[in-house]
């Protein structure tokens, strides 16, 4: 068994048809920890993909070495499955299809550090973070969603439905454990669920890169049920 | 960088005089745990309409000078007009100023003719 540095991170990647982005989300992960010195470990696991992602992510294993990456096949909520493989300190959970850069983990690290913060939230809101290959129409929505968040639910964090955060281990496990909801509420639940247990919140600005926004435009659908997922954060906690 | 999420009414930190516990623990005990949102903006309209319905709908014998009483009638629509407004205006500046990435989509193009080029020569078959 390698040795395992103090502060590893693991980066949890559940993947869905991303047979063309994981090799290209895995190299820039492994080179940003390169480059910057930093342990890690990617734990991939694919939901049952059709389009061939699987044997894409067996060849990654087969050169990177199977002790910093490593394939699960689905079986129940892809982070809980997960974690129970992570052998880091830190957990990243991020998206695989590139629109999050991996450039910003070392900047995440840095952050918990300097605060010695439970969660580190990568924010589109605030400083220079941002968002390409939005119209104005999906950036309006996204506002005005955000700013009903924080009216109603004030959870001291900018940006409540990104998904690229830097947890430690054992917050995420706890979160894990009391989170029920799916998707855009699943994020926000788990801050709101994190402050409520006392848990700190750093941010640090990232620049989401949105490349399939023009194939799948934001649905009435998605926009319901956040509203309803929403609400019920608001009686709930 | 972040400021905590200030529940409406006051809660005392009873977390600082319990000796030190286990790692996020601390907040069961804390006022502000309990009451879901719903809970504190009922609670705090509830306060805020009592306090307006008091003084603005008193009987004539204890009605407050009439100059005040005028101001106080039209209140709560003034105050959800001002609320209104500052929301188009908050969504409309930050909607303005909504940071375009431009840099950041071209240096991922980069990165990611780099990282095609390094991985054929790992031996991935794409």
């Amino acid at each position: 068994m390698a040795a395992r540095g103090p502060g590893r991170v693991s980066v949890l990647l559940p993947t869905y048809n991303e047979r063309d982005n994981l090799p290209l989300v895995v190299w820039l992960l492994a080179r940003t920890f390169s480059d910057s010195g930093i342990d890690f470990e990617i734990i991939i696991i694919d939901d049952g993909s059709p389009d061939g992602t699987q044997e894409i992510a067996q060849q990654l294993e087969k050169i990177y070495g199977s002790d910093k990456i490593l394939f699960l096949f689905p079986s129940g909520t892809a982070y809980i499955h997960g974690m129970k493989y992570a052998t880091g300190d830190f957990i990243v959970i991020m998206d695989a299809d590139l629109s999050h850069h991996p450039k910003f983990i070392p900047e995440f690290i840095r952050k918990q550090k300097e605060g010695n913060f439970d969660i580190v939230s990568g924010t589109r809101y605030k400083g220079n973070g941002g968002v390409y290959g939005w119209d104005l129409k999906r950036k309006l929505i996204s506002r005005g969603a955000n700013f009903l968040t924080q009216v109603l639910l004030r959870p001291g964090a900018s940006d409540l439905t990104g998904s690229f955060r830097l947890y430690r281990k054992e917050v995420l496990q706890k979160l894990m454990e009391r989170c029920v909801s799916k998707g855009y509420v699943f994020q926000m639940e788990m801050i709101v669920r994190a402050r409520q247990l006392g848990f700190t919140v750093g941010e640090v600005p990232i620049s989401f890169v949105d490349r399939v926004y023009g194939e799948s435009k934001l649905g009435g659908n998605e926009i319901v049920s956040f509203l309803k997922g929403l609400l019920t954060l608001f009686a709930t906690t | 960088s972040v400021s905590p999420g200030s529940p409406l009414l006051l809660s005392l930190p009873l977390s600082r005089f319990l000796p030190c516990s286990s790692h996020g623990s601390p907040a069961l005990l804390s006022p502000q745990a309990a009451m879901t949102k719903l809970a504190q903006w009922l609670c705090g309209l509830a306060l805020l309409g009592s306090a307006w319905a008091a003084l603005a709908l008193a009987p004539p014998g204890l009605q407050p000078p009439a100059p005040l009483r005028q101001a106080l009638l039209p209140l709560p629509v003034y105050l959800l007009v001002a609320f209104g407004c500052y929301s188009l205006a908050t969504v409309g500046y930050r909607l303005a100023t909504f940071n375009d990435c431009e840099e950041a989509a071209a240096e991922l193009q980069e990165h990611i003719r780099a990282a095609r080029a390094d991985l054929r020569r790992r031996g991935l078959r794409l």
